[in-house]
């Protein structure tokens, strides 16, 4: 009889107490930055895509629902030809941005994708691509990388030493 | 054998191997970079660094570089030891200082040896944190990109280009730590193989530039077994597909036929499948639309056979398959070969040559071990390529085998062995009417007529055994070389003889037959190499048929009204005026093609057959080897066999047999069934319902990414993974893991080894057969019954106002496909016609000026290149060039300004 009316009270006192529920989508959650959702590809500092189109994130994906072709503007520099993530397959693992040497692809704290339609759930590049860094700024991987592109010779790159000259023969 | 302990566990290896080579042919993984099975070691990389005691009481032991140790009986050794392994992981360190952080835009990431090597050793984080060397790059031309600053420094590449494949741009500069690997300036590649350093580069300094056109990684690829359709040598490719495009083509190792490199025609000429050209829709020419769908296709095909009298064209490019169903549908009558009149009969006489003479044809592998060569009337580097490489290696024969075990080195130490021969050369001698760049090896060379040549033939025969015809008025000089020639061929182990059909004579194939046949008759192991124009003209040959030029008679005597063309441009057969002539006395035209050319301009009906990398089949080298290719990835319904194209009509027409075959597997056992030379092809490959733990044998390897997202753009529902009834390869990645039989190896990739260096898990012993025995199936051993052939010819006479046509051929140009390819397109030549220099001045025409002449009724106007080799009174016209229209070589051309030939003095026999 006494459990009974402890329980009772202690249901009522529960009344008053904060409440755990929000009233989305009048309120809005606030989620933490390193939270999973919607995946974006991102800018370098210089406004330039980030993905290389390496395909690792696409390799690492455990549902594949990543696909894209890599190309290559005149001067040499790489980029996605298509970028397409099918988020009726994603399980929004992160694995992808786990993968991606360039901090390209992130996923944001974003989980407001619901369509009527499947079909729309499948995101090009031009709905991917923000114009922003992200949550990394300032990195900018050709700045690190070997290669050459528009704008950045050999021997340029941080820790970088410039082009041998190779008929020198000096020691 | 020896016994040797690797980490106190003992193995039965081979005596004589290196450490190295033994560890990894007992499935051991020991990193190495500059080791290659086919180029030896030289011990640049000290990357396969192992612990070495001298007995079981040693605990302290040596690091020995394995590459450059030679196993010895009761050797101990350790892989695992603590300081081997650091110092392995160090090596790396060292090299990784200055390789820069590109994998993520290099092309070699998934399949590179270094990264399989880094990750093996264990160097995981990098510990240097100076400037990183860099280098400006090179041009190299339409096949490989060049990035310098990724190299390692092994020196593979130029061993490779310069030693193993005679290549003379390609070579390393500068000093110290600054080596630099490149040519002295910008420009193309010059050799023919180029294309095999983006696989020998262990790393991404050299890689596939059309590749990068289109770039996958190999995981993303899916692969398929195939054959190179490019020549008749039948090289083993892998072509590799994503997104509905060919991709790549790489190097399939077969230990008998092409080891690990393939020529740049074949690995860059596979891009005429992705080309606009294509025929994609079948075409109904009398109804509107044109393009239509597979059924209304059909049902005119069928219409239109049922009304007329049908004959067949078959086609050399063809698959075996696809001859043998077209001859089944119109009747062993009706059915012929869709080459030139003079490729049918030589290739007739090869084959007679081959089935009926004495001596066997040599797998290449065999003529890399051939120790005594005669080259009579081909140009090989152009007509048959990889035949090139291996006569290449074949000059080293004799050197290895009388100095090197002399001196007792073992013939791996490549750094050792090359210092010991310097340039010493094994015997070989070239005759033919034009250079070619196997000459810089030869012992002699002979330039003259192709007559001549086969008269020189004839006197080698004669001076080897008596009983071959003897040859009257040779020069002094002439009787010298045969009996030089004679002399070397006796020599040697094993003499190889090697002749063709590009030269357009049949007397050249006789002599290299009589020459063959008086070998074995002295009781040499002699062999026979014939090179034959097309990937499949020997299988066509062996299938049997007419002539073109009976086919050309039926139709314009009324016998036939209807004509099936198989994947065939007839104006690539017979001069222009025939061809129009023979199709528009056509009532009906079939034609079935993938590209678009001047005889699908006039077919009634097209229909789009797949090319060989949408397509099943098998075709026969020049060696008679039958050899199974594997379609790569599933097309439309529209696009499909041309054997299943005829199949389906077959059943449509009601024909009893092909209407009761069930799928390929029928078709292969119903030809074999029926043509005994062919009996064979059954063994080819397992059959379709062959199965490895009850699983298929994938063409995507396992981390193949994607599939859930590449067709959600069309439509976001997934479609049900197409099935392969044709074989037992299934299209996605789900399958057996393990190793699949040596016929159907889709991808080398083995745990750890993501690079084509995988190749060593799947051989026997590394750089020896596949397991379970290299794929294909030799159709034809030497019966040993032909006599000598007596048909010595007479010397060549010029003849005024005419110059005597001798065709040229081009790796790059000569051949219908890869013309096709853009990078190929890139190396083709300018149109040209090569006259005698002796000539030219006669003639007062100077380089570059236009000679205008006629072969059959066919003008030519060309612009002249003048050669010190092509014999007087004759001239060159380069084969099947674009812009240089058909004719029927050799004939005669007549000259629009006539020479002077009086004054000349002529010798006549």
């Amino acid at each position: 009889m006494f459990s009974l009316l402890r329980s009772m009270w202690l249901t009522f006192l529960h009344a008053f107490h904060k409440r755990e529920t929000i009233l989305y989508p009048e309120e809005k959650p606030i989620l933490p930055i390193r939270w999973r959702g919607r995946i974006v590809l991102t800018r370098d500092p210089d406004g330039g895509e980030r993905c290389v189109a390496c395909n690792l994130c696409a390799a690492a994906c455990p549902v594949d629902c990543i696909a894209l072709q890599a190309t290559e503007d005149e001067t040499g520099r790489r980029y996605p030809d298509f970028f397409r993530i099918n988020f009726s397959r994603c399980i929004f693992c992160g694995y992808c941005e786990d993968a991606c040497p360039t901090y390209a692809i992130q996923l944001i704290p974003d989980f407001e994708m619901g369509e009527y339609n499947r079909q729309h759930l499948v995101y090009e590049k031009k709905d991917l691509l923000i114009n922003s860094e992200g949550k990394y700024p300032g990195y900018n991987y050709y700045k690190v990388a070997g290669m050459a592109i528009g704008g950045k010779g050999k021997g340029e790159a941080e820790n970088e030493a410039p082009p041998v000259d190779i008929k020198s023969l000096i020691p | 054998m020896a016994t040797i302990y690797i980490d106190n566990k003992p193995y039965e290896v081979k005596a004589g191997k290196n450490l190295l080579e033994a560890c990894l042919s007992l499935g051991l993984d020991l990193p190495y970079f500059c080791y290659h099975p086919a180029m030896g070691s030289i011990g640049a990389c000290r990357q396969c660094a192992v612990k070495v005691y001298r007995d079981e009481n040693d605990t302290k032991g040596k690091l020995f570089m394995s590459c450059m140790e030679q196993v010895r009986d009761n050797m101990r050794v350790s892989i695992a030891d603590m300081e081997a392994r650091e110092f392995r992981a160090h090596v790396i360190g060292w090299l990784m200082t200055n390789h820069p952080h590109d994998c993520a835009v290099c092309d070699e990431g998934g399949s590179c040896h270094l990264q399989d090597m880094t990750v093996m050793t264990g160097h995981n984080y990098r510990a240097y944190r100076f400037d990183k060397r860099t280098y400006i790059n090179q041009y190299l031309g339409p096949f490989l990109n060049h990035e310098m600053n990724r190299c390692i420094q092994c020196y593979r590449c130029v061993r490779y280009y310069k030693d193993y494949a005679g290549g003379k741009d390609l070579d390393v500069f500068a000093a110290h730590n600054h080596l630099y690997f490149g040519r002295a300036e910008d420009g193309v590649l010059e050799s023919e193989f180029s294309g095999n350093l983006a696989e020998v580069c262990p790393t991404g300094v050299f890689t596939d530039k059309t590749l990068k056109q289109h770039y996958t990684r190999k995981w993303d690829l899916t692969m398929a077994p195939s054959v190179c359709h490019h020549c008749s040598v039948g090289c083993n490719t892998i072509a590799g597909e994503r997104y509905g495009t060919l991709r790549n083509i790489t190097n399939r190792y077969n230990g008998e036929v092409n080891g690990y490199f393939l020529c740049d025609r074949g690995r860059f000429g596979y891009e005429f499948v992705n080309s606009a050209a294509r025929v994609r829709k079948p075409l109904v020419r009398s109804q509107l639309p044109e393009a239509s769908d597979k059924y209304t296709a059909l049902k005119a095909a069928s219409s239109a056979i049922k009304a007329g009298r049908v004959i067949g064209i078959g086609s050399p490019r063809a698959s075996l398959e696809s001859n043998y169903v077209l001859k089944k549908l119109v009747g062993e009558d009706n059915f012929h070969h869709g080459v030139s009149d003079v490729d049918h009969d030589l290739v007739e006489m090869a084959l007679h040559i081959l089935k009926e003479g004495s001596a066997r044809t040599p797998s290449l592998q065999e003529v890399e071990k051939a120790d005594s060569v005669f080259i009579l009337g081909e140009d090989l580097t152009n007509t048959a390529p990889m035949l090139a490489l291996a006569v290449r290696q074949s000059v080293r024969q004799q050197p290895l085998l009388e100095q090197v075990s002399k001196a007792n080195i073992p013939v791996w130490q490549d750094a050792a062995v090359r210092e010991l021969v310097q340039t010493e050369k094994g015997p070989l001698f070239i005759a033919h009417y034009t250079t070619s760049k196997l000459d810089e090896l030869a012992t002699q060379t002979y330039f003259d007529t192709p007559d001549a040549i086969a008269r020189l033939g004839f006197a080698v025969a004669n001076f080897i055994h008596p009983d071959s015809p003897e040859v009257h008025g040779l020069t002094e000089e002439e009787l010298g070389l045969a009996q030089q020639i004679a002399n070397a061929l006796l020599a040697a182990h094993n003499p190889l003889v090697i002749s063709g059909t590009s030269s357009g004579n049949e007397r050249i194939l006789k002599a290299a037959a009589n020459i063959a046949n008086a070998l074995a008759a002295r009781e040499k192991s002699a062999v026979i190499s014939l090179v034959v124009p097309e990937c499949n003209s020997m299988g066509l040959a062996m299938l049997g048929g007419h002539k073109l030029e009976s086919a050309f008679e039926a139709v314009l005597n009324g016998y036939a009204d209807t004509v099936i063309i198989l994947e065939n441009d007839l104006y690539r057969r017979a001069s222009a005026a025939t061809v129009t002539e023979f199709l528009d006395s056509c009532k009906q035209i079939l034609v079935l093609d993938h590209l678009h050319h001047a005889t699908t301009e006039k077919a009634n009906i097209l229909l789009p057959a797949a090319p060989f990398s949408e397509a099943d089949g098998t075709l026969v080298n020049n060696e008679g080897r039958a050899q199974r290719f594997f379609q790569v990835y599933p097309t439309p319904e529209e696009i499909q066999e041309s054997w299943h194209w005829l199949a389906e009509l077959g059943t449509i027409m009601a024909d009893e047999q092909i209407s009761n075959w069930q799928g390929y597997d029928d078709l292969v056992k119903s030809m074999a069934e029926e043509i005994p030379a062919l009996r064979g092809v059954k063994k080819n490959a397992p059959s379709s319902d062959f199965r490895v733990a009850g699983q298929r044998i994938p063409r995507a390897p396992h981390r193949f990414s994607g599939r859930t997202a590449m067709h959600a753009g069309f439509n976001v529902s997934e479609p049900k993974p197409p099935t392969d009834p044709d074989s037992p390869l299934s299209y996605t990645m789900e399958g057996y893991r393990g190793q699949p039989p040596s016929s159907m190896i889709p991808f080398f990739w083995a745990p750890g080894w993501n690079s084509v260096q995988a190749t060593n898990k799947y051989q026997q012993e590394v750089g020896g057969h596949l397991k379970g025995g290299d794929p294909g199936v030799r159709l034809i051993e030497p019966a040993g019954t032909a006599a000598y052939s007596l048909a010595v010819p007479q010397k060549f006479v010029p003849l005024g106002g005419h110059l005597y046509m001798l065709p040229l051929h081009h790796i790059f140009g000569s051949e219908e496909l890869s013309n096709q390819s853009p990078p190929i397109m890139g190396r083709i030549p300018a149109p040209y016609v090569a006259i005698n220099t002796a000539d030219a001045i006669r003639m007062k025409l100077d380089e570059g000026d236009l000679l205008s002449f006629s072969i059959e009724g066919q003008a030519y106007q060309l612009p002249v290149k003048t050669s010190h080799t092509i014999p007087s009174g004759t001239a060159g016209l380069p084969n099947g060039l674009p812009g240089v229209p058909f004719a029927e070589l050799p004939a005669w051309a007549i000259l629009n300004r006539d020479i002077k030939w009086k004054q000349q003095p002529q010798t006549t026999f």
